[in-house]
């Protein structure tokens, strides 16, 4: 390894990264690591540098793969079995969950596969999805050197617990819904087709001939499937609420349907008119268009996970003799031996048996800094091993342990924060439908007493056929359906439209500390003491960079260099510091004990300073300069945020972490909020239902699965998130950590929204009051009806879209991309 | 005028068999993933690693 390397402003080919500290060049082209070159020649073997021209360096930076998952598992039949859709012979069918496919040049690729393998028979993308469908034949390859490979270039498969026996879900429910939207919309053309001759005939003279017996037939028997199959679900779902004495928006709906199609049949057959058969398809097909705006979801995001989908597949256990082998979770028994390796998750409870480990709790209990364990003391499933490998005894089986058992807390139990949800349009619904069948019987007993049975029937079922709300049907989708949509183009990712009132209700956020309001990558490091020159920076950049300890790897993240040394020698003592030579200068940094034993200085020479963060003490020769006083950094324009929000709701943190950071935070949060600090995560969620019964309204923010139950218990539980494929625990909402200063306006807009609800409900009973005095007044011909009905819906539809993207706008969202 | 019985017996029939056609679409799953597609779209088939070459040789003039 050269000691020295320059820094260039070269674009590597591969992943499009600067290449800052050592490019690789091969075949004339820059590469910004090894990885990335292997990808490359990888590639460039077996012709597959069309990649390169789907997209501008659309290859996956490898230089920051921190640990390569081991793949020994998929060796093991009875894994494969069971994670796989099929298996049989040779042939195994499975399909594969890769967050990192992100662009044309992936789909390419992957779906290119048996260029790379010949093996793979054939492999198919989702990309909304981010899956790949592989199918493969096991005599020629193993899905093991499969997976392999799709590491090697970059795109290593998620494969984690809960994969297990879960066999994929293809996404049927859907096609129905597009089925039943066909049918009404091939009813609704040709029947608009055939109607159009009575558009046009004003004087009433008709075809003549059979024409009007031909053309009501075939209307009929058009009508009638969409009748029978594509409006099932509103006369089911109508029928349901009134066994159960409620009313929902489906019964005007159905009442409507009914009505248009039993005045139609019997003007038909009676010869007394053309029916409304144009409006009955017609009405189906639109509400069926909002069903299917409301059916909108982000496909790539999981809003259901638990610990499964957290911890991996499987773990490396050791046997007597000492041999590793793979073993799944669900098999794991307490007193086995298992190897762990840097970055890997502890599955279950265990007990250290190595000398010493770091374990980076942040995840699970919102420590921000990783903890030394000694050998014998106790590990709690979730943690993340840092550094070197460590030997660990199972004390649980994986059901039973530390971080599972939130799971069994009752939250977790019931779903019934979705079944509650009901809309603007639920509400009302009841009022709306005794003034409908109000106005239809009075309006029909004036025309009974004025010109008889005849026309009083057909005044009331045309106001029953009018007030079919239609358009109030639509507004509460298709208005929250394109708040979905703003709110995702600007990182926030609901999970179900109808959230989005929850959202807007807010009256009390709740925030957690680390990995929320502070980044767990990004750390200040500030040095106080002596200033550092150039030159010394350098020294002590060249002698941290050795280690692999978490705080000395911020101390190198800090210091500024160009270039690096290689260090004479170099010693750590693990968990209190290092000592290294760099180019003759003793560079001694660590703890206050640490930096006495090794320099010779009395513990007076060091000072003990008064900072809330973590400190680590630099001597250079034998001479104290000073100390790195670390804090995790806070996330840019979070001050800003909470500064605005306090005003307007109460603030809390809600921290698992200890109160390091407490004087900082509090001048950020309101003083009808307060902070909270080493709470577990069961006192997270109960904090969360002490508010609720204080009758607030609690959006909660987090990001661990410490938070996991307080997300689970709130109002409207955001998981943040800075990759949003990566794992994030059980939410409403997953909000990009970069979009986290945008909270407030998101409040803001979701209010608007639901605003706009209210406005187009207006809207379409404005239409409704018009077509009534049509239909009281006797007049509402096929035409007018076939006129006003798709009008409303469609103004609704138009009025919705416009309305939410100018309030969208006015509070600084993104509406376009 | 008799004719249009005919006519319009015929043009139901072409419309059933496009909504024959949607319906074997949907059941075969096309519109399960509605922007996989629109990707794939802008792949061409190049077999042979000469003519990938020559390929980039001629954007590199371009």
């Amino acid at each position: 390894m050269n000691s020295t390397a320059v820094i260039s402003s070269e674009i590597c080919y591969h992943c499009g990264e600067d290449c800052t500290s050592e490019a690789v060049h091969f075949d004339d082209k820059p590469f910004c690591c090894t990885g990335c070159k292997a990808a490359y020649q990888i590639l460039d073997e077996s012709g597959l540098c069309s990649y390169y021209d789907l997209d501008v360096n659309p290859g996956i930076n490898l230089k920051n793969k921190k640990h390569r998952a081991r793949f020994d598992y998929l060796e093991d039949d009875e894994v494969i079995i069971r994670i796989s859709d099929f298996w049989d012979a040779n042939k195994l069918s499975l399909t594969l969950y890769i967050p990192n496919i992100h662009c044309t040049s992936c789909v390419w690729l992957l779906e290119n596969l048996q260029k790379l393998d010949a093996g793979v028979l054939q492999s198919g993308v989702n990309f909304l999805k981010r899956e790949l469908s592989l199918l493969v034949d096991t005599e020629q390859t193993t899905l093991r050197n499969v997976v392999e490979q799709l590491v090697t270039i970059g795109y290593e498969p998620e494969i984690r617990f809960d994969k297990l026996d879960t066999q994929t879900q293809k996404s049927h429910q859907n096609r129905s819904l597009w089925l039943k939207m066909g049918v009404a919309g091939f009813a609704f053309g040709n029947i608009m087709l055939f109607s159009f001759p009575d558009y046009l005939d004003t004087t009433g003279s008709g075809l003549g001939g059979n024409f009007p017996i031909f053309f009501g037939a075939l209307n009929i028997i058009l009508a009638l499937p969409v009748l029978l199959y594509s409006s099932s679900d509103y006369l089911k779902s109508a029928f349901a609420a009134l066994s159960q004495r409620g009313v929902n928006l489906d019964v005007p709906i159905s009442i409507g349907i009914m009505a248009l199609f039993c005045r139609s049949v019997y003007e038909i057959l009676t010869m007394t008119g053309t029916g409304y058969m144009d409006s009955f398809t017609g009405l189906i097909f639109f509400l069926l268009i909002g069903k299917l705006v409301q059916q909108k979801t982000f496909h790539r995001l999981s809003f259901d996970r638990d610990y499964r989908s957290y911890l991996p597949i499987a773990v490396n256990v050791l046997n007597e003799s000492g041999e590793e082998y793979s073993v799944s979770l669900d098999k794991l028994e307490p007193n086995q031996q298992i190897r762990l390796r840097n970055q890997e998750l502890v599955p279950c409870d265990a007990t250290l048996l190595s000398e010493e480990a770091f374990m980076d709790y942040s995840f699970i209990t919102g420590e921000s800094e990783p903890v030394a364990i000694k050998k014998g003391a106790r590990i709690f499933a979730g943690g993340r091993l840092t550094g070197n490998s460590a030997l660990l005894r199972t004390e649980e089986k994986v059901a039973n342990s530390y971080l599972t058992k939130l799971w069994n807390h009752e939250t977790f139990q019931n779903n019934d924060k979705e079944l509650k949800l009901t809309t603007f349009a639920d509400k009302i619904s009841p009022y709306f439908t005794v003034a409908v069948l109000g106005i239809a019987f009075f309006s029909g007993l004036y025309w009974l007493q004025t010109a008889g049975m005849e026309p009083a029937l057909s005044v009331f079922t045309a106001v029953l056929i009018i007030a079919c709300p239609c358009a109030l049907a639509l507004s509460t989708p298709f208005t929250l359906g394109s708040a979905l949509n703003v709110l995702s183009l600007n990182g926030l990712f609901v999970k179900n439209h109808l959230l989005i009132e929850n959202l807007s209700k807010a009256s009390s956020i709740v925030f957690d500390k680390t990995g929320t309001l502070t980044e767990s990558d990004s750390a200040e490091v500030d040095f106080f003491g002596v200033e550092l020159s150039a030159q010394e920076q350098t020294w002590v950049k060249s002698a941290c960079k050795n280690s692999i300890h978490p705080l000395s790897r911020k101390v190198t993240y800090a210091l500024e260099s160009s270039f690096l040394y290689h260090p004479k020698s170099f010693e750590e003592l693990p968990g209190k510091g290092i000592f290294a030579d760099v180019e003759n200068t003793l560079i001694c940094l660590g703890s206050r004990s640490f930096l006495a034993s090794q320099t010779g200085m009395s513990s007076e020479e060091i000072p003990e300073p008064n900072f809330s963060g973590s400190v680590v003490h630099l001597s250079i020769n034998g001479q104290y300069r000073g100390f790195f006083g670390i804090k995790s950094g806070i996330r840019n324009g979070i001050p800003d945020l909470l500064h605005s929000m306090k005003e307007k709701f109460s603030t809390y943190l809600l921290s698992g972490d200890n109160d390091a950071q407490k004087k900082e935070f509090t001048k950020y949060l309101g003083t009808n909020g307060s902070l909270l600090f080493n709470k577990k995560p069961e006192e997270k969620l109960d904090f969360i239902t002490h508010l609720q019964k204080s009758g607030e309204q609690v959006v909660m923010v987090g990001d661990g699965l410490n938070d996991a139950g307080a997300l689970k218990k709130s109002d409207f539980g955001i998981a943040l998130a800075d990759d949003i494929s990566s794992f994030a625990p059980a939410c409403d909402a997953i909000l990009e950590g970069d979009s986290l200063p945008n909270l407030n306006n998101f409040i803001d807009f979701s209010k608007a929204s639901m605003k706009i609800i209210i406005a187009s409900f207006v809207l379409s009973l404005l239409y409704n009051t018009i077509g009534l005095a049509f239909a009281i007044t006797g007049h509402l011909s096929p035409l007018v009806a076939a006129i006003l009905m798709p009008l409303s819906s469609i103004s609704v539809m138009v009025f919705t879209f416009v309305t939410t993207r100018y309030f969208a706008r006015k509070r600084g969202l993104m509406i376009w991309k | 005028m008799e004719v249009i019985y005919m006519l319009i017996g015929f043009s139901l029939l072409v419309a059933l068999i496009f909504l024959g056609l949607f319906f074997w679409a949907v059941k075969t799953g096309q519109f399960d993933d509605q922007h996989t597609p629109s990707m794939r779209v802008l792949f061409d088939d190049k077999r042979s690693t000469s003519k990938k070459s020559i390929h980039n040789q001629k954007n590199q003039d371009e």
